[in-house]
């Protein structure tokens, strides 16, 4: 194990577990949220000629999705860095 | 030029390049067979990744069918993006730092079973075979326009061709041609998309067009999309739930699970030098695959605007007469998916949504993108590069996926399981054999597919979340999940969706031998078989639970290999394993 202690590698698991979550919620207010739970309260509101739940379903959710990936990757990029266990090397 | 030659030279063209590609990157060893030979850039793997994925269900199919379902539609739209978010966080990194071949493999070793690792591979080959019938509807709707033949010559050809295709080269040739076939798939659905926008609205990007107002104006086009269908009878455009908010909740889960399960996009991160490569290609992967999907909706919307438009012209006093069709229109009609029927004698099309009066009695969904073009009378260069893009799409998933079946059958159950001494010669024989098989299988069923393309590939995606995603997550994430559990897992989640989906589709998805019929009021709780599949899923989860804790805990050294996967240095290189 590359991690300098037992307590290193849990603290690494635990952050990234905590960071996993953060996105999930993220993921889940887009599109199950806003696309299909909220969509009709979210349709009373317009953004130009899409009703607003419309527009999350049909493309606000997967222009999150795409911002969703590349912050996990940069933010696990740090992470790695900060313990030591970037495969850079 | 006669549009019939142009898009004879147009696929023509497209398709040297692919066997060019093939031919100078033919794979030489099983390793390069499987992976590429490890060490494809992220950019360039996220690029393959995308073709691989777009299949004929998302360029063919699935506009066409968001035309009909208006916000319904959208479980297509969520559900095959975003499971790539769960695919990046939760499965490739891992996968990746595991580094083995093949999804089977993984979860023999991790659940310590050759049993798990058959288990899997059953399953892995169910849910491949489903996602194949749907891309051959996808290439019999393509050649049978190309061709203007009927749809089942259109569609021998088109196995004729998968075959000749996908078993000569390996993933390494596929790797490559994967990349042009991108390139092609993504001209050949945005340039259309920009010009069809443009015309509507002034506004060249289908996303931004889709929110405009109509040109000359100041009627916002979903607007005007809802009052011209609302008036023949259709349901709301914008508003039009599919099922229930139950039924979409769970359809679009089911599609998002899926994908982070299915073994042939899994396969693709372990073509990349590191974990994190692994992370960032698939943030690739959904940009390249992105902006056909924000392209999709808009292409739906406008088509079937453009569609009203052309046989009821909002300034016209009458409808479009029959002798006075276009020529799209007659050469759809030879393939035998577009119908009408003049049941008041008029000699005019009348389309509207009443079973009685409605006289377009045939509109396959699945013709709807690629005579998209042709209704709002784009150049024929335009139309011919559509076709290029839609057999693009659908061989390199269908390449893909065959390599996915091989792979299962002649590594993980011949030389992982039955015979391990196997020799390389004899392991790639075997392989082909098995793509071979089942291209056939998959055809023949693609002469009565259960459902529209995109509808059958989500029918594939149910049957991958409910077995592989589930074992795959716990395999990871819980170190007391044992094989007695993780078997038990997959023959209860695949097991139940298997048995929903074929009650109402028929067994093996011969409808005649459906026992309780397709129709909404025998559903459970209102979930189409389509969605079933996040159902499956959650009995997966509950039954490995529940059996891995009255069962021994995994032995000390499989609990070590758990703890491995989840650091990501010290990976073994891609070209190595």
């Amino acid at each position: 194990m590359a991690f300098q202690s037992k307590e290193m590698a849990k603290a690494y698991w635990r952050e990234n577990l905590t960071l996993m979550l953060w996105l999930s919620v993220i993921w889940f207010i887009v599109s199950y949220g806003c696309g299909i739970l909220f969509v009709e309260q979210l349709n009373a509101i317009r953004l130009g000629g899409f009703k607003l739940g419309f527009w999350f379903a049909q493309q606000g959710s997967i222009y999150t999705f795409v911002a969703l990936t590349f912050i996990y990757a940069k933010k696990m990029g740090d992470l790695d860095r900060k313990y030591g266990v970037d495969d850079d090397a | 030029m006669e549009l019939q030659t142009l898009t004879y030279i147009v696929v023509g063209f497209t398709f040297a390049i692919y066997i060019g590609i093939a031919i100078w990157a033919r794979a030489g060893s099983t390793k390069d067979f499987y992976v590429a030979g490890g060490g494809v850039h992220p950019v360039a793997n996220g690029m393959a990744t995308a073709a691989d994925w777009m299949s004929a269900a998302s360029f063919i199919s699935m506009a066409g069918l968001i035309a009909y379902m208006g916000y319904g539609g959208s479980v297509f739209l969520m559900g095959w993006t975003g499971g790539f978010v769960l695919l990046a966080m939760f499965l490739a990194p891992y996968l990746r730092k595991y580094g083995k071949f093949t999804v089977p493999e993984f979860i023999g070793d991790r659940f310590y079973s050759r049993t798990a690792r058959i288990v899997a591979v059953v399953c892995l080959i169910i849910c491949s075979v489903t996602y194949v019938i749907g891309q051959m509807k996808g290439v019999g709707v393509a050649f049978s326009r190309f061709l203007e033949v009927s749809y089942e010559v259109g569609l021998l050809v088109g196995m004729a061709i998968v075959f000749v295709y996908a078993v000569v080269g390996g993933m390494k040739g596929i790797t490559y041609t994967q990349i042009a076939q991108y390139c092609v798939l993504i001209l050949a659905y945005t340039i259309p998309a920009f010009f069809i926008s443009f015309n509507l609205t002034g506004n060249p990007f289908p996303q931004l067009g889709l929110g405009s107002t109509i040109s000359g104006t100041d009627v916002y086009l979903l607007d005007r999309l809802d009052q011209v269908i609302t008036e023949l009878g259709f349901a709301d455009y914008t508003n039009n739930v599919r099922g229930s908010t139950l039924n979409m909740f769970v359809y679009t889960l089911s599609l998002m699970i899926g994908t982070a399960g299915l073994p042939h996009v899994i396969i693709r991160f372990f073509t990349v030098p590191k974990v994190k490569d692994a992370r960032t290609s698939a943030g690739w992967a959904l940009v390249f695959i992105a902006i056909l999907y924000t392209t999709a909706p808009a292409v739906a919307a406008m088509a079937r605007l453009n569609l009203h438009n052309t046989i009821a012209p909002p300034s016209a006093e009458q409808n479009l007469a029959y002798e006075e069709r276009p020529q799209w229109f007659k050469n759809w009609e030879k393939t035998g998916l577009l119908e009408f029927e003049d049941k008041n004698g008029d000699g005019r099309i009348q389309y509207t949504a009443s079973a009685e009066t409605n006289e377009m009695v045939k509109v396959d969904r699945d013709i709807m993108v690629l005579a998209n073009p042709e209704i709002a009378k784009l150049p024929n260069w335009v139309i011919a590069l559509v076709a290029a893009g839609g057999l693009a799409a659908a061989l390199s998933t269908a390449a893909g996926l065959l390599l996915a079946i091989a792979s299962a059958i002649s590594h993980d159950l011949l030389k992982g399981v039955l015979m391990p001494d196997i020799s390389e010669k004899a392991e790639l024989r075997a392989s082909r054999i098995a793509m071979a098989g089942a291209i056939g299988f998959a055809g023949y069923l693609g002469f009565n597919p259960p459902d529209f393309a995109a509808g059958t590939v989500a029918l594939a995606f149910g049957l991958a979340a409910s077995s592989i995603f589930p074992v795959l997550m716990m395999g990871i994430f819980n170190r007391r999940i044992n094989k007695e559990g993780a078997i038990a897992g997959m023959i209860a989640g695949i097991g139940v969706t298997l048995f929903y989906v074929f009650q109402h589709k028929g067994i093996m998805f011969v409808a005649s031998t459906a026992f309780l019929g397709d129709m909404p009021a025998n559903w459970f709780f209102g979930i189409e078989p389509n969605a079933f599949g996040a159902v499956g899923a959650v009995v997966n989860f509950a039954v490995a639970f529940a059996v891995s804790a009255v069962t021994k805990a995994p032995p000390a050294e499989v609990q070590e290999l758990v703890e491995h996967i989840r650091v990501p240095v010290g990976v073994s290189a891609a070209q190595d394993h």
